[in-house]
């Protein structure tokens, strides 16, 4: 607890890298976040806990505005990245998700090889100029991933032919080939077993070392294992934000007092 | 008309009866067996009603149709052993000899029930006393040819026989009826676990459902099958497989016509290749658009009027092909322009028409599978930054592949039996070109025309129809199971 308490000193000064305010999010006539204001800071892992249907998945959802391929959902306020609006209309949100991965629920790999699972993004965005420079992101992006040494033989094995931990860091290391600055994670191991959990969770302490990492859960285990920031949900709005230590082991507001003992959720 | 009818009818109406009668009594006697009180009875008490009326039903209707089945072969073999040898010497077959003494039975059942004969008068009438032919004539049963003192004794042996066995049966049903109803009726007490007799009962009725479909495929397949080898006896199977000429006579029997199937394969495959290049395109781009790209709003308007185009009967699509298509592409590729088109039918015509008629299967078959393809799919991809299109091309296509192929091999076999937009808009003529504004015919066409008017079922002329229909069945067989076995395949992939 000591060393993650010092760790969490060393990361507080460094600077804001989503500042979100008074964020409103509607599905039609469904007010489904509320008055959400939030700075989340760069090589970081902020968690987002809250009971089932709070809004964190729909707010995480708005930070590389996924939420514009569904029809009945509009977004007001104001998102930025590194100070830019990333709802202003100058930008394009395809763009935007390149620069912002995402990793989800369930493990998601594409019906092709791991290689070109890995390489899609690359190969979307036009990030290497020959298959040389290719194979070396994919390796890179693999070995970021902690998959590197398991699939270095078959990378030409389809990608759903793995477990689902190995699928689900598959999906981590295809994330990261889009070289993002932040890496949002919606529930990434609510679909895997402990040891592939703990892989996992190991895994995003790494990858703190390089971006904002932004993970919804909702085992209050995992939040305090891995997160230096937590921010509690709870029926659309966001009741409470602070060190994660601060938040399990000295809760401000009774709401979230309540939900961490388990009375509610 | 063989005087079967009515008591058919009456048999049923009265098992029907016995049934009714068995299931109320049925029932009141197990309650009675439980002083009146349902929940001391094993089942509830219309199970027990139920298993009464079951077996009044269901051995009775066994005998019935089995009773129906058997009667005339063996009321045919009882005729034939006494029709006499000099009867078959002219030439004519003991089919066509049959045929008459039928024909002669049913005008003689015909005579009596419209009141010009009496029964007795009919059963005692002989070829001496009254010009049959003429008599029967007169009530309206035609005969071709003046019938023998033979050919009416047989009748009379036909009518005599028939008549014995309906009055047997219906005895013999009845009968089989009313003892399964005692039977069981006699076994309705407390105990007795009716609802269990009925659960059996209705897995033989869902078992006969299933069974009616796959034996009338098989016997539909041996019509086929055998009618096929008939073909070939008269007529050598090397030279209608490669034979590239197709001119059928009719006014010899055998011989002078040529019976290849060649320039009709090409005429079927060129016709559904262009319907192909049609339906496939614009089936599989309406698909995409609908399931990825339009709102609800607009795809629960237009996906229903696409499903129209699959309700319109084919003649009306060959209507279409008759009266707009054809002149349409004449006035742009005829003689006054590009002299491609000589007329209005033509592989072109008819492909075109075919293609717009099988966009809808295309289209819904390729949006249940695009919409199959699982959400997390997409998400993941827009969530690396590809747009709509890219997601399309690079992961929702290639996962829905197998399927789609599937379904493109379904329109497929649907385009090679099509008959009547071809009859109406490809022509007539079986020929082997490649210009596809060319009159041609396919296999279909060419099975209705060799079987309309008066066709004699013992020439090769008549008999190809069916070498055809084997053809085309084993085609299409083929690219069914292989779609089939393709869709399967591509099943095992999400589930």
């Amino acid at each position: 607890m000591r060393e993650e308490i010092n760790v969490e000193t060393d990361v507080a000064v460094n600077n804001v890298k989503i500042s979100a305010k008074d964020v409103q999010v509607f599905y039609g006539d469904n007010h489904a976040i509320k008055d959400v204001t939030v700075e989340i800071e760069d090589k970081t892992v902020t968690a987002f806990i809250g009971p089932s249907g709070c809004g964190k998945s729909t707010f995480l959802r708005c930070i590389n505005r996924m939420n514009d391929t569904i029809d009945v959902c509009r977004v007001v306020g104001d998102i930025r990245i590194d100070g830019e609006n990333i709802y202003d209309p100058k930008i394009d949100p395809v763009q935007l998700r390149a620069k912002v991965g995402m990793v989800f629920q369930k493990p998601n790999p594409f019906p092709k090889s791991i290689y070109d699972n890995v390489a899609y993004g690359p190969r979307i965005h036009g990030l290497a100029r020959n298959k040389a420079e290719l194979d070396e992101i994919v390796e890179r992006s693999l070995r970021s991933g902690a998959i590197w040494d398991e699939v270095k033989d078959r990378l030409h094995a389809p990608g759903t032919g793995l477990s689902g931990g190995q699928q689900q860091r598959l999906c981590i290391a295809r994330a990261i080939a889009t070289e993002p600055n932040v890496l949002l994670m919606d529930e990434p191991c609510s679909a895997l077993d402990p040891i592939a959990t703990a892989q996992v969770e190991e895994l995003i302490d790494e990858l703190r070392r390089s971006y904002s990492v932004v993970i919804v859960t909702h085992s209050m285990q995992q939040a305090a294992r891995v997160s230096q920031k937590t921010a509690f949900f709870h029926l659309g709005s966001l009741v409470e934000y602070g060190e994660t230590s601060a938040i399990f082991t000295n809760p401000i507001d009774p709401r979230t007092e309540s939900y961490i003992t388990g009375r509610i959720g | 008309m063989d005087g079967g009818g009515m008591p058919v009818f009456w048999v049923v109406a009265v098992i029907f009866v016995v049934s009714v009668v068995g299931f109320i009594t049925g029932r009141a006697r197990a309650l009675q067996s439980a002083a009146g009180d349902a929940r001391r009875l094993h089942s509830l008490p219309i199970y027990y009603g139920s298993n009464v009326a079951l077996w009044a039903i269901v051995p009775a209707a066994a005998a019935l149709i089995v009773w129906l089945l058997m009667q005339p072969m063996f009321v045919n073999s009882k005729v034939i052993e006494t029709l006499p040898a000099s009867l078959l010497d002219g030439g004519s077959s003991i089919g066509l000899v049959m045929s008459d003494v039928r024909r002669v039975a049913e005008g003689l059942d015909v005579a009596v029930a419209q009141g010009a004969l009496s029964r007795d008068a009919a059963a005692s009438i002989g070829s001496s006393s009254v010009n049959i032919r003429d008599f029967l004539g007169s009530i309206g049963v035609a005969l071709g040819s003046d019938v023998s003192p033979e050919v009416v004794d047989a009748a009379q042996l036909y009518r005599g026989l028939n008549a014995t066995g309906s009055t047997l049966m219906s005895w013999i049903v009845l009968a089989i009826s009313v003892l399964g109803a005692a039977y069981a009726y006699g076994r309705s007490n407390a105990d007795f676990r009716a609802r269990n007799v009925v659960e059996r009962g209705a897995l033989g009725l869902l078992i006969g459902a299933a069974s009616i479909a796959i034996v009338t495929t098989i016997g539909i397949l041996f019509a086929l099958l055998f009618n096929t080898i008939e073909f070939f006896k008269l007529y050598p199977a090397t030279e209608f497989f490669f034979g590239t000429n197709w001119s059928p006579s009719f006014s010899g029997r055998g011989g002078l016509s040529e019976l290849g199937v060649l320039p009709l394969l090409w005429g079927t495959f060129y016709i559904s290749f262009i319907a192909m290049l049609v339906a496939v395109p614009i089936g599989l781009f309406s698909a995409i658009y609908l399931s990825e790209y339009a709102s609800s709003r607009v795809r629960s308007v237009a996906k229903p009027l696409i499903e129209i185009l699959a309700g319109i009967p084919t003649i009306v699509y060959g209507l279409f092909a008759l009266l707009t298509v054809g002149p349409l592409l004449v006035s742009m590729f005829g003689k006054d322009t590009l002299n491609w088109m000589q007329g209005g039918t033509a592989v072109m015509t008819a492909g075109l028409v075919m293609g717009i008629m099988l966009i809808p299967f295309v289209s819904s078959l390729s949006d249940d599978i695009i919409n199959a393809v699982p959400q997390a799919l997409r998400e993941g991809s827009y969530g690396l930054g590809a747009t709509q299109s890219e997601t399309i091309r690079l992961v929702i296509l290639p996962a829905a592949l197998p399927g789609i192929v599937g379904a493109i091999l379904l329109a497929a076999s649907r385009a090679i039996g099509e008959t009547m937009i071809v009859v109406l808009g490809a022509g007539a003529a079986a020929r082997l070109s490649m210009n596809p504004f060319d009159a041609m015919t396919t296999i279909t066409a060419k099975i209705v025309s060799q079987l309309t008017g008066d066709a004699d079922f013992s020439s090769p002329e008549a008999l190809v129809a069916f070498a055809l229909g084997m053809t085309l069945f084993a085609l299409t067989l083929g690219l069914n199971v292989f779609a089939l076995f393709i869709v399967r395949k591509y099943r095992e992939q999400y589930d």
